[in-house]
């Protein structure tokens, strides 16, 4: 194989002659690929050009300019930096553009996800169902002209409460006093129910019949979820079964689905900080970080030294304090029931405490800021840091890995269960410890470092057989090297200001689009912002491991026992919050 | 019960038998029995489930107030704790939930979000607090609520069952056992079908 050529110096449109041509708006990148040869310039993009990763596929609603835009990211799973593709057409409704789901499988729950907030169709699509909103939900939310029952005004902060303050509860103004609204002339007594169900059932006995010896037998489908223990909140998994055997598997979501870009849309810059701490609500200190990377690119401007360090330090344990939440809840799908959980609560309750002493709060730390981040640490707390990660944390961790990793069930029950090969991995766009539990050495802090990450010594952490066990071992792994950046940022902490620029409310962001992503715990975390100068962005999207990663969880457990995808959902490690936004 | 409550129940027990005899009412030591054994519903909605995990684990631990039996089934809790966002299209299972639950059954709206819609309250699918929908005893404010503040209004939905008394209980009379509330549907948009009327009304509202 020869080695493929850098993404950056990749000339797309002396490839393709015509059809493709470089995006000359001033402040944006990539290449505008027309719509017909969509699917011929990704071959060769993944084929040619060796861009294997499709990491996300988003919408944009170009309102004033009348067009419509998709925008596919794509990597080298070597490294490097992405390369965004994009395919533009007129607004209408619905608009039809092609499916890139043969070309790129992980494409598959994005384009849904496309479909039911903006309205494009994409031809081709094996399973083209709304995904977050239910079926029969009037109109395609994120479109620019939709509105919202507590519509207001474009942006915030709306004249009602700012600066004068006399605003109304919200539910006053609707005419049905609630979050409410109908199409005109939509009459409920005469309204019928349709079989909501329907199309998911349908969906669900679609599968290929893998063996066709043995006596037919009828196949029957369960539902787990949404209010099931084990589902890692209000998610649920629709499966067909025969026997015991899962033959086919549908991930259904949406239970939780906040609206988060959608009033993102609307916020202005700052006040989406606090939201992104509520995406991976168990991680959001680097949600934090993803966000601000993104802005900060556009804005053009470099936190302090002492200010990149705290924030790396803040990243990593979140990370420790994710993956110990992971772990635990792990263990507690494959039977032990809460006690592993508590041992790692344990420990967890000793970061969040750092947390809360220098963010303010346990879990919503809103702690970055453009620029920098809030606040300094407060005194004493860099000796707990010291004492916490040094002393206490290296020997817990032993003991944890000791209790459980030799324990017979927790091998009987993970090795060799739910395997994701190296090649599903990638074709199915996982990320995070998913992929790297695969044996795929991908880790963005190392693939296009960010931040200062290029000046520490770790690892990147990779396991090879990419089953149950493997993922719970990679965990402990990741632990052990995010120790040892903090370890190593502990003792390298300059001194001096932790904010370049002078805090203020609202930000001027000049126009063009971003794309911040940083390795969150469960996996590349992007934050795709477009601004047009204004105060709040035009589009504000996130790449949200959680969500992607559920692309392979319907083949990774088809073939297995029922009883296994409550532990195969465990190793994924899913955060609602971040699944459904 | 305190021992000063045994001790004087206010009644009046003679100096040689206080400490041997106690005298209380029934509702007393049922209320006590009751309150003590609260089985909340195992269930997280967003972010103030894992403050609720918080409080259930060895740091805040609410086992010592006997709510540590957290059951993943509406028929075997009493208690159900609303931790999170509720959003149109999780409400009917929640209604659901709720009136799968057997008497007598409290909620606690946990956080911002469940007590009004919170952050994410002008979204298109969030509903602005499940009290449009179902009775809450408790509220406890916060975003997440602290476990500490968790715990508080746990106590205070103790203090409610210890003021009840057995005979007015709606649970014990004739008639229903438990008042079904409709579930709402979903069409176009969320659909309550006890505001049916209502929403033509606000339609004409709207054309209008
Ligand atoms: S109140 Fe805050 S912490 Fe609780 S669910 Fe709502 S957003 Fe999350």
């Amino acid at each position: 194989m020869a080695t493929p050529a850098p993404v950056a110096a990749l000339n797309l449109s002396a490839r393709f002659p015509g059809s493709v041509t470089a995006d000359a708006r001033p402040g944006y990148s990539g290449w505008i690929v027309e719509k017909g040869k969509l699917l011929e310039v990704t071959q060769a993009l993944r084929d040619e050009f060796g861009c294997d990763y499709l990491s996300s596929v988003t919408g944009v609603d170009y309102l004033p300019e009348g067009k419509m835009e998709v925008v596919y990211q794509v990597y080298k799973t070597t490294g490097g930096p992405g390369l965004l593709v994009k395919v533009q057409v007129p607004r209408a409704d619905p608009v039809e553009v092609p499916s890139v789901v043969s070309i790129y499988p992980g494409a598959e729950l994005q384009e849904r996800e496309i479909w039911d907030l903006f309205g494009i169709q994409f031809s081709g699509h094996p399973d083209l169902r709304r995904i977050l909103m239910w079926e029969g939900f009037a109109g395609h939310p994120m479109r620019k002209d939709w509105k919202e029952a507590y519509y207001e005004e474009d942006g915030k902060p709306f004249k009602t409460r700012w600066p004068e303050g006399k605003h109304a509860l919200a539910e006053s103004k609707n005419p049905f006093g609630d979050n409410i609204s109908y199409p005109a002339g939509f009459d409920p007594e005469k309204w019928i129910p349709e079989d909501a169900e329907k199309a998911l059932y349908g969906a669900l006995a679609r599968y290929e019949v893998r063996d066709e010896a043995g006596l037919g037998t009828d196949h029957v489908i369960v539902n787990m979820g949404p209010q099931h223990p084990s589902t890692h909140g209000v998610f649920r998994i629709a499966v067909m079964l025969d026997g015991e055997t899962v033959v086919s598997l549908k991930p259904v979501m949406g239970y939780l689905h906040r609206n988060h870009e959608k009033i993102g849309e609307r916020n202005t810059f700052l006040m989406n900080m606090p939201y992104t701490d509520r995406l991976d609500y168990l991680s959001s200190m680097s949600n934090n970080f993803g966000y601000a990377l993104a802005v900060e690119k556009l804005m053009n401007v470099r936190p302090p030294e002492r200010a990149e360090y705290l924030r790396v330090m803040m990243a990593e344990m979140t990370r420790i304090s994710n993956h110990l939440m992971a772990i635990g809840a792990l263990t507690n799908d494959l039977g032990a029931y809460f006690t592993p959980m508590l041992y790692a609560l344990e420990e967890r309750e000793l970061i969040l405490d750092i947390f809360e002493a220098v963010s303010g709060a346990r879990m919503m730390c809103n702690y970055f800021r453009f620029g920098g981040v809030a606040r300094d640490l407060p005194e004493g707390t860099l000796q707990k840091i010291k004492d916490l990660f040094f002393e206490r944390l290296p020997r817990r961790i032993d003991e944890i890995d000791r209790f459980l990793t030799e324990n017979e069930i927790i091998r009987a029950r993970g090795i060799g269960q739910g395997v994701l090969t190296a090649e599903d991995a990638i074709k199915y766009s996982a990320a995070g410890p998913l992929l790297r539990a695969s044996g795929i050495p991908y880790d963005v802090r190392r693939a296009e470092p960010y931040s200062i990450y290029d000046r520490f010594d770790f690892e990147v952490c990779v396991r090879q057989n990419g089953d149950i066990y493997d993922r719970l071992m990679i965990r402990f792994d990741e632990i052990r090297q995010s120790l040892r950046i903090i370890q190593q940022a502990v003792k390298q902490l300059p001194e001096g200001p932790v904010a370049a620029v002078k805090p203020a409310y609202q930000v001027r962001v000049p126009a063009g689009e971003a794309y911040g992503r940083v390795e969150g715990p469960k996996g590349e975390l992007g934050f795709y912002v477009i601004s047009n100068g204004k105060p709040s962005p035009w589009r504000y999207h996130v790449r949200a491991p959680s969500f992607i990663n559920l692309t392979a969880f319907g083949p990774m457990c088809t073939g297995q026992k029922i009883a296994d995808v409550v532990a195969v959902l465990g190793s994924i490690d899913i955060v609602l919050g971040e699944v459904d936004r | 019960m305190d021992v000063k409550d045994l001790n004087s129940p206010g009644y009046e027990i003679p100096p040689e038998m206080q400490g041997l005899v106690a005298i209380t009412t029934l509702d007393k030591v049922y209320n006590w029995g009751r309150s003590a054994s609260v089985w909340p519903l195992m269930f997280g909605l967003a972010c103030c489930a894992i403050e609720m995990i918080c409080a259930a684990a060895s740091r805040y631990d609410t086992a010592r107030f006997g709510m540590e039996i957290m059951r993943p089934s509406p028929r075997q809790s009493d208690l159900m704790i609303v931790s999170g966002t509720v959003t149109k299209k999780m409400i009917p299972i929640i209604v659901r939930l709720y009136n799968q639950m057997p008497e007598p059954k409290y909620v606690l709206a946990m956080g911002a979000c469940a007590s009004g819609g919170g952050p994410f309250k002008e979204g298109y699918n969030v509903v602005s607090g499940v009290d449009k929908f179902i009775p809450v005893d408790v509220y406890v404010p916060g975003c997440p609520p602290t476990p500490q503040a968790l715990l508080n209004g746990l106590m205070k939905v103790q203090e409610k069952i210890k003021g009840e008394h057995w005979k007015n209980s709606r649970w014990y009379q004739k008639g229903p056992d438990t008042v079904e509330i409709p579930v709402p549907l979903l069409g176009p948009d969320l659909i309550d079908p006890r505001k049916i009327g209502l929403a033509q009304t606000g339609a004409k509202g709207q054309e209008a």
